[in-house]
């Protein structure tokens, strides 16, 4: 019953395949893309979104789900175009207190076996209150050294490719081939038996939810760089983008199974997704829905693979 | 026979517009204009992208701009409008109008429209990015205005009750600022009483009729716009007598103030933004793409209606939405050579 391509492969070539597909289709809609400066300009925005769903990812690899993305993108946005810009000691110091309350957050759901939604979507308001207390009016100025970053020009190959291609390796390294990326992902897919075997899964969830605390800052720090100033409201809009960006990606719900290449082409396909649909010239009021519908297209997709992956 | 007559229609209409705007219209005949508006849920909105549709549609059949095409963004978000002006800038408009999410959030994505040499025009939501071009509403002055008028109609001053906007929002301090300046200036008045409408008509009329039994007689209410109907129901409710309430051109309260002034003379004068605005931006945007020198800030004339013009603006003002005014090309010249 398998065909010529085996159904894992297929699985795996999904995410590449829906990104190619719909950057082909940008490409035949408006060709001044096909350029450095059209790809730049397409791609930018989804730097931070990339980053935003690498954190996600970790929270979804221990079985949990973060809700709260979006709040503290936006508040790290804040703190980084007012402390970090004006005075950078406390900048760094909140930003760190930031990752360490994540870690925080992680050890707070293990102890108390709290579910991480209640928590997380409880959090996300405490980061939006924090992000309105830090910024009461939209403003700031983002550090020079973000925007020269965020705003360079490599020859050749522009600069949200390279950026998207080094996070997807670095963190692929890091959790799929390294022996330490194992165990953290086992403490998703089998916690059990990996507490028989002597590891700690508080330190495991705490250094989970520190590193989607990272990722997050790096992504509010991205953003704040390509914007070049901060809203209280500005990355709002991450946490759904990011749980889809992880799923779309490979990733699964339940724990351990993911992918960061996968997580960072979700992230891709999603934004690009917004794009494609304006050049289409698609009436607003369906984008909403038109997003949804290529979400729902890819995970059907995904699920006809998975059920031929059980019959062989 | 048919191809010839077309021909000739065509023919007197170029003349005809080539006369109206002074032939500088050729300039522009080949330029393309974007609207990236980040929100299109209440009445206000509906009639900006209507008027508009309406006005720039009519100029790109005179030939005035190749295009003049709308975009709203899907949500009302920073990040989304954003990654719409930079599809915009990719699809290649020469002029992008802007009402903006925010102030400052997109102030990476109008430099990058500026740098890849694309004019951006600002209005209502204004950018602060300094290669942009900004239409802003002087809120200040609308409230002093409101205050002025009150002056005049009130010559032995009095007792004012203040209804104030969204508290937090900008706008709310700025009128607000406005109306206190012009009490402070004219001297008269004294703002006994203070409550929040939200500029909408139930909040108002709970907030005044909660506040109404703690005031002495009160001979004007200065308003925010959109309170003003709720003010009169409340007041009326009480059966004191019926002060000098200041509209704000929403339909409800020209209705109101239109019954009250055929059954007993009631004058009062009413003052708002109007949504046309966005055709204003759209003509700012052709006279920069003309090469006009245009300063970088300008302001947005109000739309205000007196005891005489109320029957007409009425007249124009559908229910449930606000009074209207599209602007012209005239208009645009007017108001950039006033900031000059």
């Amino acid at each position: 019953m398998s065909g010529p391509v085996s159904p894992r492969l297929l699985r795996s070539l999904l995410p590449p395949l829906s990104l190619a597909a719909i950057l082909i289709a940008i490409f035949y809609l408006q060709p001044r893309t096909m350029s450095y400066f059209g790809l730049n300009l397409l791609l930018n925005l989804a730097v931070p979104i990339a980053l935003a769903t690498i954190a996600q990812m970790f929270i979804l690899c221990v079985n949990e789900l973060d809700l709260s993305i979006g709040g503290f993108v936006s508040l790290v946005a804040c703190i980084t175009a007012t402390w970090l810009h004006d005075t950078p000691l406390l900048g760094v110091a909140a930003l760190a207190g930031l990752i360490a309350a994540y870690a925080g957050l992680g050890a707070l759901i293990h102890l108390r076996n709290l579910p991480s939604i209640v928590v997380t979507l409880g959090m996300s308001f405490v980061w939006l209150g924090l992000a309105v207390l830090v910024l009461p009016t939209p403003g700031g100025k983002a550090p020079d050294y973000i925007r020269a970053l965020m705003t360079l020009k490599p020859a050749l190959v522009p600069f949200p490719i390279i950026a998207a291609v080094g996070l997807a390796l670095v963190v692929h390294l890091f959790i799929m081939r390294s022996a330490w990326g194992t165990v953290l992902r086992g403490a998703g897919g089998n916690p059990r038996s990996l507490e028989r075997a002597g590891w700690s899964l508080l330190r495991i969830k705490m250094t989970m939810f520190a590193l989607a605390g990272f990722f997050g800052v790096l992504s509010g720090m991205a953003l704040v760089g390509l914007t070049t100033s901060a809203d209280a409201n500005i990355a709002l809009r991450y946490t759904l983008l990011s749980i889809a960006g992880v799923i779309l990606g490979g990733g699964e719900f339940v724990g351990g199974r993911i992918s960061p290449i996968g997580a960072v082409i979700g992230a891709m396909t999603l934004a690009l997704a917004g794009s494609f649909l304006s050049f289409l010239r698609l009436n607003p009021d369906w984008q909403i829905g038109a997003q949804g519908a290529i979400l729902i297209i890819v995970l059907a997709l995904r699920v006809l693979i998975s059920r031929a992956e059980t019959r062989t | 026979m048919r191809i010839k007559a077309k021909a000739t229609v065509l023919a007197t209409v170029g003349a005809m517009a080539v006369m109206a705007g002074q032939g500088v219209l050729a300039e522009t005949a080949d330029k393309r204009i974007a609207l990236s508006n980040n929100y299109a849920g209440n009445s206000w909105r509906q009639a900006m992208l209507r008027s508009w549709e309406k006005v720039t549609g009519q100029a790109v059949a005179d030939g005035q701009v190749a295009a003049a095409d709308a975009f709203t963004t899907a949500e009302n978000q920073v990040t989304e409008q954003a990654a719409q002006i930079q599809n915009l800038i990719l699809q290649g408009y020469d002029a992008i109008v802007i009402n903006a999410a925010s102030p400052e959030g997109l102030n990476g994505a109008v430099k990058e429209a500026c740098d890849a040499g694309v004019t951006v025009v600002s209005f209502d939501g204004i950018v602060t990015e300094p290669c942009a071009w900004r239409i802003a509403v002087d809120f200040k002055q609308m409230g002093k205005d409101e205050v002025l008028y009150l002056a005049e109609r009130l010559p032995d001053g009095g007792n004012l009750l203040e209804i104030r906007g969204l508290a937090g929002v900008f706008v709310d301090d700025a009128i607000s600022a406005g109306i206190h300046e012009g009490v402070a200036e004219t001297g008269k008045f004294e703002i006994v009483g203070s409550v929040h409408g939200n500029w909408a008509q139930d909040v108002a009329q709970k907030a005044v009729a909660g506040i109404l039994p703690s005031l002495p007689e009160i001979v004007g209410v200065v308003t925010q716009g959109g309170d003003g109907y709720g003010a009169a129901q409340a007041i009326a409710a009480t059966g004191r007598d019926m002060p000098v309430i200041v509209m704000g051109n929403r339909h409800d309260e020209l209705t109101w103030w239109k019954e009250q002034k055929d059954a007993n003379g009631y004058e009062t004068m009413s003052v708002s933004i109007a949504p046309g605005v966005s055709t204003l931006a759209f003509w700012v945007a052709q006279q920069i793409l003309d090469g006009q020198d245009v300063p970088k800030d300008l302001t947005v004339p109000f739309l205000r209606i007196d005891q005489d013009t109320l029957e007409d603006s009425l007249a124009n003002t559908e229910a449930g939405g606000v009074a209207n005014v599209e602007y012209s090309l005239e208009d645009a010249k007017g108001v950039i050579a006033g900031a000059m």
